[in-house]
């Protein structure tokens, strides 16, 4: 009993120690199966990667680690939930308005994390090596996390708030929510190293700060604590995200010279298509937030500008250069959120949000923040849909827009130097005319035309008869969406009136 | 021109240590505050070391524990035991 132990206890391991040692030490090799059987995706994109070793986490994060840090994270994150719910916190917000992102957010953006879980457990089983495996496991888990949080926080609003109630059936049938869908459907049919490429490195490095950042402080200065608090536990798992995305493409340039074209080509595309999905952020971070924090522009400048500038200055020296068209993206930064607010203010009655037109003090930020666009294109044309809705005569779009077939937004977007006129494209393909809304769509589409034909295009859907009937009212009702609640302009709606109970006549909201 | 760094932070009673720490620890580093979160921008390169912001907040520090209230990085990340860099190689 009292005799000293003759043992010293081992030295505790260091973190690069329990890295190495989970990374490298617990793999196997496999006797019965041919390696290219165990893993049938790893070589047809034509990457090579000769040592998978030299791939490494560098936030090191070991299992033990990882399960702590996210009890911790959920554990903070539902208390807040509690509290907020518990509370009436949706009365506090800055406005109803406000709540409307969140409408769109679930979805648009909560069944995208749903894709990712999927999409980065499918390449989590079928990478080669270890250390991506284990990065793109955690990744996926990640990712469940944050649609079900976001479903939890969400659900709260929807006791409330119309618009919510059925938001996975909404994304795969809403017109504008094939916007998302295809984004993320295009990403996981791809092989490994594109979805890589697309979601850890172009979409989560590159532009979903421009999400997740300016818009959660967007969403803090407008009385949001719930939704702050899932945006940033999210955001938290998306800073290990985005150091996958930076590392998986620098291990790629680094094992094979050859390697450098592909990566090339598809950070060009994924670029392309993110810029164009993010055009409903800029909206929501310029129009729907009641209370602004950044414009999209100044976003813009300080997540792309700044932060993609220095990256790709860090990438020159393998000889990666700025996503081609990123010029084409910067100019857009004066011109999307406005036109994408002006399209969905017209075609209010068959979205599942409400819209409005922006009010005196919203106009004059605008002019400020944009003073080489809002007050010369779209300025006016806000004052017009007001003046005639003010006279009864409240404008909207009876037509359905021509699509593009890689992005699948409405051509609504203009020329750089003509922001008058609206950019369209088109090419023949195997007899058929293609249309597009830029050159950077268009040339995805010529690369892989095969893909592309196959887009299920919402207009195309409608005419062909294949979305619950001819009428606009048949094909609503087969979007699930609640006409005369969740549709058409905020000022007339059951949540602004609701609003006006709560905050005019003191009404409990329970 | 070298490239900037950054760290974007939540507001945090943890962070707030995590903060001081940097900029105490980073003396070219700017911080720029907005609702619920701080960035901090550093030219070329930051370091956070974990015994300055054990030493703020009175007890030890897991350098790991910044996944609690990390909110957004630009630059490549280096980890050991005793600290983080972030930096650019340009």
């Amino acid at each position: 009993m009292n005799v000293a132990a003759n043992h010293t206890r081992p030295r505790k391991l260091n973190l690069k120690e329990r890295y190495n040692h989970l990374t490298r030490g617990l793999d196997w090799d496999f006797s019965y199966q041919p390696k290219e059987k165990v893993f049938p995706f790893s070589d047809y994109e034509g990457i090579k990667i000769h040592d998978w070793d030299a791939f490494e986490d560098p936030f090191r994060l070991t299992m033990d680690a990882y399960w702590k840090f996210q009890a911790e994270k959920e554990r903070k994150l539902y208390a807040v939930i509690d509290s907020f719910s518990q509370n009436n916190g949706q009365v506090n917000l800055s406005d109803a308005r406000y709540v409307n992102a969140l409408k769109l957010f679930i979805t648009g953006i909560s069944p995208l994390e749903y894709a990712a879980h999927r999409g980065y457990a499918h390449v989590g089983r079928h990478f080669p090596g270890v250390g991506p495996r284990i990065a793109c496991q955690m990744q996926s888990i990640d990712e469940l996390r944050h649609a079900q949080t976001q479903i939890h926080t969400i659900s709260h609003f929807n006791k409330f708030f119309d618009g919510m109630h059925d938001p996975w059936h909404m994304y795969d049938r809403v017109w504008y929510l094939s916007v998302p869908k295809s984004f993320f459907d295009d990403a996981m049919s791809a092989g490994p190293f594109e979805f890589l490429t697309a979601i850890s490195f172009s979409f989560e490095y590159v532009l979903t700060s421009l999400l997740f950042v300016p818009f959660m402080s967007g969403a803090a200065f407008n009385g949001d604590m719930a939704t702050v608090t899932f945006g940033f536990s999210a955001q938290s798992d998306e800073s290990r995200h985005m150091t996958l995305g930076l590392e998986i493409i620098k291990f790629m340039l680094e094992q094979d010279e050859a390697n450098v074209p592909i990566v090339q080509k598809w950070i060009d595309k994924w670029f392309w298509r993110g810029f164009r999905l993010l055009s409903i952020v800029a909206m929501m971070t310029d129009y729907i937030l009641p209370k602004k924090v950044m414009s999209w522009r100044e976003s813009w400048e300080m997540y792309f500008e700044q932060a993609g500038g220095a990256l790709f200055r860090d990438l020159s020296r393998y000889g990666i250069t700025l996503p081609k068209y990123h010029e084409m993206a910067t100019a857009g930064k004066d011109h999307i959120s406005h036109q994408t607010w002006a399209t969905f203010y017209q075609y209010t009655h068959a979205a599942a949000f409400h819209t409005w037109t922006p009010s005196d003090a919203e106009k004059a930020w605008f002019t400020e923040k944009y003073p080489d666009s809002f007050a010369q294109y779209y300025g006016p044309r806000f004052d017009h849909w007001e003046k005639q809705q003010a006279s009864g005569d409240r404008f909207s779009n009876d037509g359905l827009p021509m699509i593009c077939q890689v992005c699948t937004i409405p051509a609504i977007f203009t020329e750089v130097e003509d922001p008058t006129r609206i950019s369209l494209r088109s090419c023949e393909h195997n007899g058929e005319k293609y249309h597009f809304c830029s050159d950077g769509c268009r040339d995805i589409f010529l690369d892989e035309p095969e893909k592309y034909v196959q887009a299920m295009l919402p207009v195309s859907q409608i005419f062909q008869g294949q979305c619950g009937g001819a009428g606009l009212s048949e094909v609503l009702d087969w979007y699930h969406l609640n006409q005369g609640a969740d549709n058409c302009d905020h000022l007339e709606s059951r949540d602004a009136a609701m609003w006006e109970q709560w905050h005019r006549s003191g009404k409990d909201p329970a | 021109m070298s490239s900037l760094v950054s760290i974007v932070l939540q507001n945090t009673d943890d962070a707030r240590a995590i903060i001081d720490a940097v900029m105490t620890d980073n003396p070219e580093a700017v911080a720029s505050r907005y609702p619920a979160m701080v960035k901090i921008d550093s030219p070329g390169e930051l370091v956070m070391n974990k015994a300055s912001i054990a030493d703020r907040l009175g007890r030890d520090f897991e350098l790991q524990e910044i996944h609690l209230c990390l909110v957004n990085i630009s630059g490549n990340i280096d980890e050991d035991d005793d600290r983080i860099v972030l930096r650019w190689n340009s």
